[in-house]
Formats: structure tokens, C-alpha cells, sequence
């Protein structure tokens, strides 16, 4: 029972950093219909921003809250600038061209990004992982029986980050003009642009704004595993992506749940079958959603407009 | 009955006479032969490079008829190559002390060799049909996530199972491959692949590429068409698997990787989406590429640091040039074009037709 509870905990706390990301995923899909393959990449080089802020700050500083702060601002500005340069020279050129250009483009842009980082020439850190300072002291907060139940602390940090970052993205979505504005352009981005909406603006801010998300979720997963390695874009990426099918693509509470499902289920299977499985665990869980319930869980397969 | 008119043929304007023209081909293959032969007497690595080229054109041809042909987008080619790979190899293995009785032992080993092969395929082409009926039923980038995590499921698996060596990779798989072995198998794909496109199967891959809904529109089966594509072309990879497992000294998961199926993508997407020739010719100048640049460093004498980075520096260009490709000249060097189409006036063409 105890260990259940564990698995639960931890399950949920992967869940929802899962949950971040798919959110970028889920977020460009709705405004563009197109799969972002980059997302995780990008995700990838706002940690390593933020490693290099970490280590700019030094031991002392980078511990208190104003420099944790200071990492995650450097990191989500600098991905929503690297998303921007992104979206407006390499996917906007070809926003009216057949979708699979843009599909390849952003194949190339992920290979670019999570191989050029392997590489040690100038700043490119090289392949090898490298540790990622602990920059929230890990201590255990709530423990039940003798060490049965541990939650600790960065779990309930990076949970209370998540929750807040997903009910201000609601927020945004639902609540205010430039949420409306998406809203629109999602459904049809050419009669929106009729309507007056600044489409290239609001899908360039989408860009940005999913970017930075992502490179928040970086931070908490480079936090959680304490080492940061080019190719964790590629990684976290596709389980995100996975995530945000699971919940039905373009669905933004849907790739929150599918992201909790999917930590849960990974978490299990780890826990109770065989740990080497786990990066299988997301695919073969993909097919058998996408063999069952095409759509995801909330989404539904749209008939394809001409 | 009166026979209707044929209609006029025009007629070829050829500098070479029509009574020479019956011979062209050997006349082409007979110094190619030689070659070929001076070739492989002189060194293995040249024997290696050859056939490493044939197994990059079955690659690049078979994955041309998905991603080319049929406009939907596989990037877990590799995979496909693995489960073939890995079959037949260890088939291979198995079957090693084993010889059939009524045949010389050379011929008895080719035999079965190609009988490992066959498996191999088969098996290959039953998982491209798992992984494809589910995400070709629908919109075509689910294809390139699910392929994608398909390699990595093929990694963990192989890594999980003794049979497959784990980690470690298998050894001692027989040396059965020869160049003349990949060749013909480069023979049989590009046969397959240009049959494909000039029949009405190839007419229908066309239309679900152009548009799919416009092609269901027009009665056609638009996932059957795309299935049964996806299936030859994972068959195909799963034979050049098998081809590579019985040429190199080891084959372990690094071997087939997301690298692997980016390469062979590249070569698909810089030849033209669509194009058999493009791909061959693709195929053999990015194998090639590597060689010639490390060579060079070598011959410059650059203290082999730069030729040692050859390696790792050709990724990040690779999703460099797919990107620039794309910006510039999405439609790869020849386009939908066959190399017959693009070559300079006064070499004799084929005539524009079917295919």
C-alpha cells in the first residue's frame, strides 16, 4: 500500500512536467496543425541556458531564491526568443506550402539542434551528460512510516510550478483579448486574419510562449534528474508529444491529463515490471491509444475540411 | 476486321544508329563490371564501401515509396533495418553448422542465406504493417512520431533480450554478403520501385500525395494504398538489414539508431521526394561524402582532429541542409523527376510516358 502510494507520488510528479511540455506541443498544434518536433530541442537548449546561468551565478547565489528565480527567467526568455527566431525564418516562409515541408523543416530543426549540441567546438557543450547544480536543496518533507512515503521537496515545488503555470495558461486562453485572438486563429486562420486579428503576431507570440513553457519544464526535469545531456530534448520530447495525443492534440486540459496518465503509467510499469522498459513504455502505449481511440481522450477525429 | 491505325510514334532523335542501340546497355556494363572487379581485388575496404552504398540505395529507394511516392513520412527507417538485421542474423547464426547436403557448400550457404533474408524481410514488413496500420489511418505526421518511437521500442527490445546479444550486439554472424548479392538486391528494389510508379498501384500512391482527400474522393482505398506501401517499403529495409548483419563484423543498437534513419531520410528528401534515381544518386554521393572529406583532411594533414570530427560534425549538417532544402528548393535535386528527365539534350532520353 505504501509502496503504491510511492509510485503514485512519484508518477504524478513526473507527470506534470511531462505536462508542461505537452502543453507547447498542444498549444502550436491548435494555431498551426503543425507537430513541432523542435519543442523538445528547444526545451534542450533553455536548460543548458540555464545551466550556464547557474554556473555564472556561482554556489551562494545560485541557491537563494532570487537566483533560482534568475535561472528560470534567463531560460524561458531565452527559449521564447530562440522559438521566435524559429517560428518567423524557418516555419513562417513556409506557412503556405504543402504541410510536409514544414514537417521536414522541423525534423531538421530538432537533428540541428540535439546534434550540434553534441559536438564540443566553441560554446557546444559536447555529447557527454553533464551534472545540473542543485539549485533547490533536496530535502524529504513529508514522510510516512519509516521511509515508506517520501515525498520531497522539489516534488512539490515543481507540482505547485506546474499547477500555477497551467491555471495562468488558462487564464490566457479563456480570459483575455490575445487568448481570444488564438482561439481564432486556431479555428481558421485566414477567415481570422479577414476578422483583423494580426495572425503572424499571435503565432509568433504562441511560439514564444510555448518555448518558454518548455524551458521551465526543462529546468524542473534537469532539477529532478540532476544531470542535463543533448539529447534529453529528444527524450522528454516525444513522451510529451506522446502525452498530447494521449489527450487528444490541440486540447489543452487534454494534454495535461494524458501527460498525468502517461507519468503514471511509466511509473508503474517501472516500478512493477522491469526498469529497462521504460522508454518503450510511451510508444507502445501510443499505438495501442491510437489503435483504440484514434482521436485521444478528449479530442475527436475531425473530418478533413477542402 | 479492319485493324485501327496505330498512332504515330515519334520517332527518338538519337545520334546513335538504331542497330547500335540494342547492344548500349552491355557496352555501359561491361567497363562497369571491370570496375568492379578491379575493384574489389584490390582492397576489402572498397568490397566494405561498395557495400555499404548498396545497402544506403535499397535504403533510400525503399524509403522513397513512402515518403517519396505516397507523401506520408517515415523517420524510423532504421528500425525496420534492425528487426531485419537482427532476424537474420540470428537466424544465420543458428543455421551455421548446418549445410544442405545436395549442394556445394558455397551455394548451400547462399541458399540459406537468402533464405534468412527472406525472413528477415518478412518480419520487418510484419511489424511495418503493425506500426502502420494504426498511424496511416491517420493524418500522415502521426506516421513520423510513431516510426520514431517504433526505432526506440526495436533499441529497448534488443537491449532487453539475450538472443539478441543486448548491449553487446551479436558477432560472428557468417560472412555470406557479397557486393553481388547487395547489388542484385539493389536491382530487385529499384525494379519494384519503378514498377510501382508506372502502374495504376503508382498512380494511386500519387493521388493520396497530391491530396488525399480529393484522391478518396475518387474511390480510392487511401489506407489500404497507404499500408501496403509502408509494408514493401519496411520489407525492403528489413532485406538491407540483413544484407549489412552479414558484412559487418557486429551489429549491435548503435548501429541502427535515430542517426541511421535521419541519414537515409536526408538522402530521400536532397534526391527528391518522389524520385528513384534521385535517391540512388543521393544515396551514393552522402555515402561517398563522408570518405572523400576524411581523406581530405587526412591528405591535408590537419593533425586528424578534423578528420576524426567528419563523424559528428555531418549530423547537425544534415538537419542544416533539410532545412535550407526545404527554404530553397523543396523539391530535392530532381524533383518528381527521373535522372533520364535532367540530363542535357544531346544524351538520347527516354521517351515521356507512363512513369
Amino acid at each position: 500500500m505504501a509502496q503504491l502510494l510511492q509510485h503514485l507520488i512519484n508518477g504524478l510528479a513526473a507527470g506534470t512536467i511531462y505536462a508542461l511540455v505537452a502543453l507547447g506541443y498542444t498549444m502550436v498544434y491548435g494555431v498551426l496543425k503543425l507537430i513541432n518536433f523542435a519543442h523538445g530541442d528547444v526545451m534542450m537548449v533553455g536548460v543548458y541556458m540555464g545551466y550556464a546561468t547557474a554556473f555564472v551565478l556561482g554556489r551562494e547565489a545560485r541557491s537563494s531564491l532570487l537566483g533560482v528565480a534568475l535561472i528560470f527567467a534567463v531560460a524561458m526568455l531565452g527559449c521564447a526568443l530562440l522559438g521566435f527566431l524559429i517560428e518567423r525564418f524557418a516555419y513562417r516562409p513556409l506557412r503556405e506550402k504543402p504541410r510536409l515541408t514544414a514537417l521536414i523543416t522541423a525534423i531538421g530543426i530538432s537533428f540541428a539542434l540535439s546534434y550540434g549540441f553534441q559536438l564540443d567546438i566553441g560554446f557546444l557543450p559536447g555529447a557527454s551528460p553533464r551534472a545540473f547544480p542543485e539549485v533547490i536543496e533536496p530535502t524529504e518533507w513529508l514522510i510516512i512510516g519509516d521511509r515508506d512515503v517520501v515525498v520531497w521537496n522539489w516534488q512539490v515545488i515543481s507540482f505547485l510550478i506546474a499547477v500555477a503555470l497551467m491555471v495562468g495558461l488558462q487564464y490566457l486562453v479563456f480570459r483575455t483579448r490575445f487568448g481570444r485572438a488564438m482561439r481564432a486563429v486556431s479555428w481558421d486562420h485566414r477567415v481570422a486574419a479577414l476578422m483583423g486579428i494580426p495572425t503572424d503576431r499571435v503565432i509568433a507570440l504562441t511560439f514564444m510562449l510555448g518555448s518558454a513553457l518548455a524551458a521551465g519544464a526543462g529546468l524542473l526535469y534537469a532539477i529532478k534528474d540532476t544531470s542535463v545531456s543533448p539529447l534529453m530534448g529528444l527524450y522528454v520530447g516525444l513522451k510529451a508529444f506522446v502525452a498530447a495525443v494521449i489527450g487528444g492534440i490541440g486540447h489543452v486540459p487534454g494534454a495535461v491529463v494524458g501527460a498525468l496518465v502517461l507519468g503514471l503509467v511509466e511509473e508503474f510499469v517501472v516500478g512493477y515490471a522491469a526498469s529497462t522498459w521504460r522508454d518503450a513504455v510511451a510508444f507502445g502505449f501510443l499505438i495501442l491509444v491510437l489503435l483504440v481511440k484514434p482521436g485521444g481522450l478528449f479530442g475527436r477525429v475531425a473530418a478533413e475540411k477542402v | 476486321m479492319m485493324e485501327t491505325p496505330a498512332l504515330p510514334v515519334p520517332e527518338a532523335r538519337s545520334p546513335i544508329p538504331a542497330s547500335l542501340r540494342g547492344i548500349f546497355p552491355v557496352l555501359v556494363a561491361l567497363p562497369v563490371l571491370a570496375l568492379f572487379q578491379w575493384l574489389l581485388s584490390e582492397s576489402p575496404f572498397a568490397v566494405y564501401l561498395l557495400s555499404v552504398m548498396g545497402v544506403n540505395i535499397i535504403l533510400a529507394v525503399s524509403l522513397n515509396i513512402v515518403n517519396g511516392m505516397t507523401g506520408q513520412f517515415s523517420i524510423g527507417h532504421a528500425g525496420f533495418m534492425a528487426v531485419g538485421a537482427y532476424i537474420s542474423g540470428v537466424l544465420s547464426l543458428n543455421l551455421k553448422e548446418v549445410a544442405l547436403s545436395f549442394l556445394p557448400v558455397a551455394a548451400s550457404d547462399q541458399v540459406l542465406f537468402t533464405v534468412a533474408l527472406l525472413v528477415g524481410g518478412l518480419a520487418a514488413a510484419a511489424c511495418g504493417f503493425l506500426v502502420g496500420l494504426p498511424s496511416l489511418r491517420l493524418r500522415g505526421d502521426y506516421l513520423a512520431i510513431v516510426t520514431l518511437g517504433f526505432g526506440e521500442i526495436i533499441r529497448v527490445v534488443v537491449q532487453n533480450t539475450d538472443a539478441f546479444g543486448r548491449a553487446l550486439g551479436l558477432s560472428g554472424i557468417p560472412q555470406y554478403s557479397s557486393p553481388y548479392m547487395v547489388y542484385f538486391w539493389v536491382f530487385l528494389v529499384v525494379l519494384v520501385a519503378r514498377r510501382i510508379a508506372g502502374s495504376s498501384h503508382g498512380r494511386s500512391l500519387w493521388a493520396i500525395r497530391e491530396d488525399e482527400v480529393a484522391a478518396e474522393a475518387m474511390g480510392v482505398d487511401t489506407t489500404g494504398y497507404k499500408v501496403r506501401s509502408f509494408v514493401i517499403s519496411s520489407f525492403f529495409a528489413g532485406i538491407a538489414g540483413g544484407l549489412f548483419a552479414h558484412f559487418v563484423p557486429i551489429i549491435n543498437p548503435g548501429s541502427f539508431t535515430f542517426v541511421k534513419s535521419m541519414e537515409i531520410v536526408v538522402m530521400v528528401v536532397l534526391g527528391g521526394l518522389g524520385s528513384t534515381t534521385g535517391a540512388i544518386v543521393a544515396a551514393i554521393f552522402l555515402t561517398l561524402l563522408p570518405e572523400g572529406l576524411r581523406s581530405l583532411f587526412n591528405a591535408l594533414g590537419t593533425e586528424g582532429t578534423l578528420a576524426q570530427k567528419v563523424d559528428q560534425i555531418r549530423m547537425p549538417i544534415y538537419g542544416l541542409m533539410l532545412v535550407a532544402l526545404m527554404l530553397s528548393r523543396p523539391q530535392g535535386l530532381f524533383g518528381m523527376r527521373e535522372i533520364w528527365d535532367v540530363l542535357p539534350r544531346w544524351i538520347p532520353r527516354r521517351r515521356r510516358g507512363l512513369s
